[in-house]
């Protein structure tokens, strides 16, 4: 029987199944399930509740930016600054609580630090044509330094009259004993999910990153758009910054030292394509979530620590690898 | 009367005379073939149709009235839409995202507005049917052959009520059978009443498909006939200025 046009335009060439084979992301959450049956019976501390909460909430500041990474690096970008905007974030926080000022202004006070941050950043690469890598690495130095700047390089330990609300936000598990940052994660991923694939602006992010001339000739705003995702990017630091000093309950200016790096690796493990184009939200959040399951079963197997950077780095080159093996198969 | 008529246009850069004093119309359903040497002004003038340049000089009238353009955005207003020489395709979207990219469908209220996939996919279809072309809406341009990439880039011109397409180069880069669906996809755009300027360095196409020809030259229109009245040998002479001008 003779296939008619309009048959062949209907057609949909690919099944819901084949496309989650053909996904990294899917892949990668085999792997993260596979590591975490294997552990459950191979050690006898992995499996209990308090190291899954460990674990959930160790994931949560990581796969946070993350979140906020993946909107840049879809866009083809990269923000090396993230480590460094989430410590002044904190410092901002704290040296304002510990001035005498409620938690509203002190979170306040430091989102806008973060947008500011994220603004210059995205202002610089889009108007001025800066590249992404040369920017974030010169906030990466700045912002770390406005943080000892800020707090004259000490620890800052005391946030002033709402010291209990900030240690509550941040450690607490007000629902169904969930740690309350594992809450947030969940929150800014459905927000993030559904920003890429419902709204413009995600669309045109994606179209930014596949052929950023051709968005420009079909009228995208390509330079808001842009300033807009560093902005996201900053703003993402600065909230697993705020969430991280209420777990903590103290700041030092080393924190989030080299977190730029475990970010970028979680959300290419997770799918994303430091080319540009490609990244889900999900992907991220996977992404993190195996270099958690990674670092913590090294030390419940009692594997020396300093074995962790080639394990991790081994997970990176393995999922990329993944990735090639497709694309020769479809090359071919 | 004439969907677009222009008047005396020139544009100079510095002292660089890029377009010379150019008139001409371009009625509605009418495929016109602009030609010429590398620099003789074809995309120039093609730019300024495109809203990309002011004319330095002379006026543009769109069916009768005047036509100023400072942005492309507005070009497309006007009904002008601009097929790219190299397309301007993302690679990483659907057919129908790069047909709707910069004009997508939303469907909600007010500011809670998501992207209407079904929507899009459902007009995408009904272009690409229109079109004769085997493209399906849900594929990614990726993977996609030169054929149905063109197809792609036409179908934008067709979401809105395009009065005149401007065509840079289609058929540079592609097969010879993706040549003969390029070509048809032109012919469907005639068949609609809109005006279709050819850019094209290949003889064989505009011979084709055009029913006018226009030859620049060192920024000077130096023809502007019909193809019937024409021959490519009188054409290629034009270009290389051995024939001086046949107006």
């Amino acid at each position: 029987m003779a296939v008619t046009l309009d048959q062949t335009i209907a057609q949909k060439q690919h099944t819901l199944l084949s496309r989650i084979f053909a996904s990294q992301t899917f892949w990668v959450v085999i792997a993260v399930i596979l590591a975490c049956l294997f552990l459950s019976f191979a050690t006898d501390a992995f499996a209990t509740q308090k190291n899954l909460y460990n674990i959930t909430r160790n994931i949560t500041f990581v796969a946070i930016i993350a979140l906020g990474m993946t909107f840049v690096i879809i866009t083809g970008g990269i923000d090396l600054s993230v480590g460094s905007v989430l410590c002044l974030c904190s410092m901002v926080l704290a040296v304002t609580m510990h001035a005498g000022y409620s938690i509203e202004v002190g979170i306040a006070v430091s989102i806008a630090t973060a947008l500011i941050i994220g603004a210059f950043n995205g202002i610089l690469i889009a108007y001025l044509g800066f590249p992404p890598f040369v920017v974030t690495l010169g906030m990466l130095s700045i912002a770390r330094s406005l943080a000892m700047v800020a707090s004259n390089n000490t620890v800052v330990f005391q946030f002033g009259p709402d010291h209990d609300k900030l240690l509550a936000l941040g450690g607490g598990a007000w629902v169904f004993g969930i740690a309350n940052p594992v809450l947030y994660m969940i929150l800014l991923a459905l927000i993030t999910g559904f920003t890429l694939r419902w709204t413009k602006f995600g669309r045109h992010i994606f179209a930014i990153g596949g052929n950023e001339h051709a968005a420009t000739l079909t009228g995208v705003p390509v330079r808001q758009i842009k300033v807009a995702v560093y902005m996201i990017s900053a703003l993402a630091a600065g909230i697993a910054g705020i969430i991280q000093t209420g777990w903590l309950g103290a700041v030092t200016t080393n924190l989030g030292t080299g977190m730029e790096l475990q970010v970028i690796a979680a959300t290419v493990i997770g799918g994303a394509n430091l080319a540009g184009g490609v990244g889900t939200a999900f992907g991220a959040i996977v992404g993190a979530a195996l270099i958690e399951v990674i670092r913590n079963s090294l030390g419940l197997l009692g594997i020396n620590a300093f074995w962790q950077g080639v394990f991790i780095g081994g997970a990176i080159l393995l999922a990329v690898l993944f990735d090639r093996i497709r694309n020769f198969r479809r090359n071919d | 009367m004439a969907v677009l008529e222009l008047t005396n246009i020139s544009k100079h850069f510095g002292a660089i005379q890029a377009v010379n004093d150019v008139s001409l119309s371009i009625e509605p359903g009418q495929v016109v073939g602009l030609m010429g040497d590398n620099g003789a002004g074809k995309s120039t003038l093609v730019k300024m149709i495109a809203g990309n340049f002011r004319p330095s000089h002379g006026t543009m009238q769109m069916d009768g009235k005047e036509l100023i353009l400072h942005k492309p955005v507005e070009a497309r207003q006007h009904g002008i839409e601009i097929v790219h020489q190299d397309l301007a395709l993302c690679n990483n979207l659907t057919a129908a995202a790069n047909v709707y990219l910069g004009r997508e469908l939303r469907r909600g209220v007010g500011p809670f507005r998501i992207l209407d996939y079904a929507a899009m996919y459902k007009r995408a279809g009904q272009i690409f049917a229109e079109l004769k072309s085997e493209t399906r809406p849900r594929d990614l341009v990726k993977q996609m052959s030169g054929g149905q990439r063109q197809a792609v880039a036409i179908a934008r011109t067709m979401l809105s009520q395009a009065k005149i397409v401007l065509m840079d180069e289609p058929t540079a880069a592609i097969s010879v059978r993706q040549v003969a669906e390029v070509l048809n996809l032109i012919r469907h755009l005639r068949d609609q009443g809109i005006a279709v300027v050819l850019i094209s360095h290949r003889m064989p196409d505009v011979f084709d498909v055009a029913d006018r020809v226009i030859v620049m030259r060192r920024g000077r229109k130096v023809a502007d006939k019909t193809i019937a009245s024409s021959s490519p040998e009188e054409v290629t002479g034009l270009i290389t200025g051995a024939i001086e001008q046949v107006l």
